[in-house]
């Protein structure tokens, strides 16, 4: 595992979260600490080993493509924090 | 205790007085609803109380019971985690984010409680989006331990075990994602069950890690989570992860001995490291298994020792993505900004707590670009290997036992640094890693560490995969041959009378 310190500006910005600078430089500290502990895996030999992604038996899933009841839309927009009829409204997402 | 305070009595005997109507629903609802207005002042379990919600469900239910249905949860008080969806109900997550989001449907697990005829009666504290060991990672309100209220009860799903502890329900539901019903149970003097992973449908339960949550019961008896787990288990077609298993039900399969069980003590967990007292009770603990004849063997689990940085990335990496959904566009908090991307960024750092926040940005750095194999995979090729010792030591023997925390309940702003709460699941991850069922029960008090009334602690199980019904049959036997939860009261108010 690499012992980079980690660029918190870069995946705050990848997590989509503005941090100020004192959170800047907690979670640096925090991330960095925690990031020593995790690198006792470094000690497993996992060269051979397959990766888990799920633990019990599955396999593919299918169930037929028909249309089936879903959430009422006037119930779900009730929800959103802005809205335009029957759309949610966010703003401008393409320049003019 | 009389026999007429129904909040004393589990969900066994409330179904059994409302089917045989010797009770109503609704006396039994409105008793609860009163305990909530006496108690929850100073405990502060619940997020929201469904005052309305619940005497309409009562009363549904005291209908059907007339009409000569017979319902396996009928007029059972049933505290729900704000991490599960409940029709036209605030659904918080304990979060900033979703603190007035109202949910337009209603769990599978909640909604099947129902349908067996438990009552809603509210919806309980937790960590915020269940990332905590201790309830004080809520955004939104402060749960205190009912046997000792300068104590945390354990997270995350603490309101849950809390309001189960404290006689505010009879059922509370808790998920469990690497400890998180196992712990408070243990915490509460509680029995705390998480199922197979699977079990339990995961729709409209509010995900944190997809691989690892599941739903399940905390009851104050190992018959009343049969009772519900028999209620919440089954194939359901909204979760595609769910298990398309026939479900053997558990409260028929409760058994008062241990005879021709081999249970497995696990090697690496040395219970002196947890203090004097703990470990002598848990050794009395093993004693009294063999002594309800049960055959001891010892087994090892070498990689256990791993299960926590093995969790630390998954877990985060799960939660990373799952919870890139809260940006402010369909529901939710949002923060406006000078464009779309500076509203995400603004909704999301005024939604999310601390430990949510360091929790999706472990997770965001696990799976970029670079770190993705030396990280993610790793901890998914450690994970295969925890389950494999499991395997192994499942060859020897039909359940595990051990310790369900390494401490009793603890005060609040015990734990500052991050990992020393996270340190609180080291005996119950490896379980969740490795997807098996595992529950808490009682094992004995503790006044360490300098505690002032004695606090309990819990003894974890754990099965095979699928083999619930052994798990929740064997927990039966110890319960009902030691009696601990019945040695002490909540230390309330309201029991000082």
């Amino acid at each position: 595992m690499k012992s980079d310190t980690i660029d918190i500006r870069h995946v705050a910005a990848l997590a989509r979260i503005a941090l100020t600078d004192e959170e800047i430089e907690r979670f640096s500290k925090e991330l960095g600490d925690l990031l020593e502990h995790v690198r006792a895996l470094e000690r497993l030999d996992t060269q051979s080993v397959a990766a888990t992604a799920q633990v019990v038996e599955s396999r593919n899933v299918f169930r037929s493509d028909s249309p089936r009841p879903c959430l009422d839309r006037e119930e779900v927009l009730e929800a959103a924090p802005q809205r335009q009829g029957g759309f949610f409204r966010v703003p401008r997402i393409i320049a003019e | 205790m009389t026999n007429d305070d129904w909040t004393e009595h589990g969900a066994a005997a409330i179904a059994a007085a409302v089917n045989g109507r010797e009770r109503s629903a609704a006396e039994v609802t409105r008793a609860t609803l009163a305990r909530v207005r006496s108690v929850d002042g100073e405990v502060g379990a619940y997020l929201s109380v469904l005052d309305d919600l619940a005497m309409v469900h009562a009363e549904q239910v005291d209908g059907r019971i007339a009409r000569g249905e017979r319902l396996p949860l009928a007029g059972v008080p049933l505290a729900i985690k704000d991490n599960m969806c409940l029709r036209g109900t605030r659904t918080t997550c304990a979060s900033k984010i979703l603190e007035e989001w109202v949910a337009p449907y209603t769990a599978t697990a909640v909604a099947r409680m129902l349908e067996a005829g438990a009552v809603p009666i509210g919806k309980t504290n937790c960590d915020e989006f269940a990332m905590g060991s201790s309830c004080e990672n809520s955004a939104l309100g402060i749960t205190r331990n009912p046997y000792d209220l300068q104590r945390v009860p354990g997270g995350s799903s603490g309101g849950s075990a809390a309001a189960v502890a404290a006689r505010e329900a009879a059922v509370g539901l808790g998920s469990d994602t690497g400890g998180s019903i196992r712990e408070p149970a243990a915490f509460c003097n509680l029995v705390g069950f998480k199922p197979t992973y699977g079990r339990i449908s995961r729709y409209g339960l509010i995900a944190f890690a997809s691989s690892l949550d599941q739903i399940g019961p905390l009851t104050r008896t190992v018959e009343d989570a049969a009772l519900a787990y028999d209620v919440m288990a089954g194939h359901d077609p909204c979760d595609a992860t769910s298990i398309q298993r026939d479900v053997e039900p558990a409260a028929f399969a409760l058994r008062d001995d241990l005879k021709g069980l081999r249970i497995g003590l696990v090697r690496e967990f040395d219970t002196q490291a947890l203090g004097a007292q703990s470990d002598e009770l848990y050794r009395a603990a093993y004693r009294d298994l063999e002594l309800l004849g049960a055959e001891l063997v010892e087994v090892s689990l070498p990689t256990a020792e791993y299960g926590l940085a093995t969790y630390y990335l998954i877990a985060p990496a799960e939660c990373s993505s799952n919870l890139a959904r809260f940006d402010g566009v369909r529901y939710g908090l949002r923060v406006p900004g000078e464009d779309i991307r500076a509203m995400y960024d603004n909704t999301r750092a005024a939604g999310f707590g601390p430990e949510v926040k360091r929790r999706i940005l472990i997770g965001t750095y696990a799976l970029s670009s670079g770190y993705y194999d030396a990280y993610y995979v790793r901890a998914q090729k450690a994970r295969t290997l925890i389950a494999r010792d499991f395997e192994r030591a499942f060859a020897q023997c039909d359940l595990i036992a051990c310790p369900a925390a390494s401490c009793p309940a603890f005060e609040f702003n015990a734990k500052s640094d991050p990992y020393s709460m996270y340190l609180m699941d080291y005996y119950t991850i490896p379980m969740s890693l490795a997807g098996l069922p595992a529950l808490s029960v009682p094992c004995g008090w503790t006044t360490q560490g300098g505690a002032t009334v004695p606090l309990p602690i819990g003894l974890q199980l754990c099965a095979p995969i699928f083999a619930e019904r052994l798990l929740l049959g064997a927990a039966h036997a110890y319960e009902r041959a030691t009696n601990h939860a019945l040695a002490r009261r909540p230390a309330l108010t309201a029991e000082r009378v």
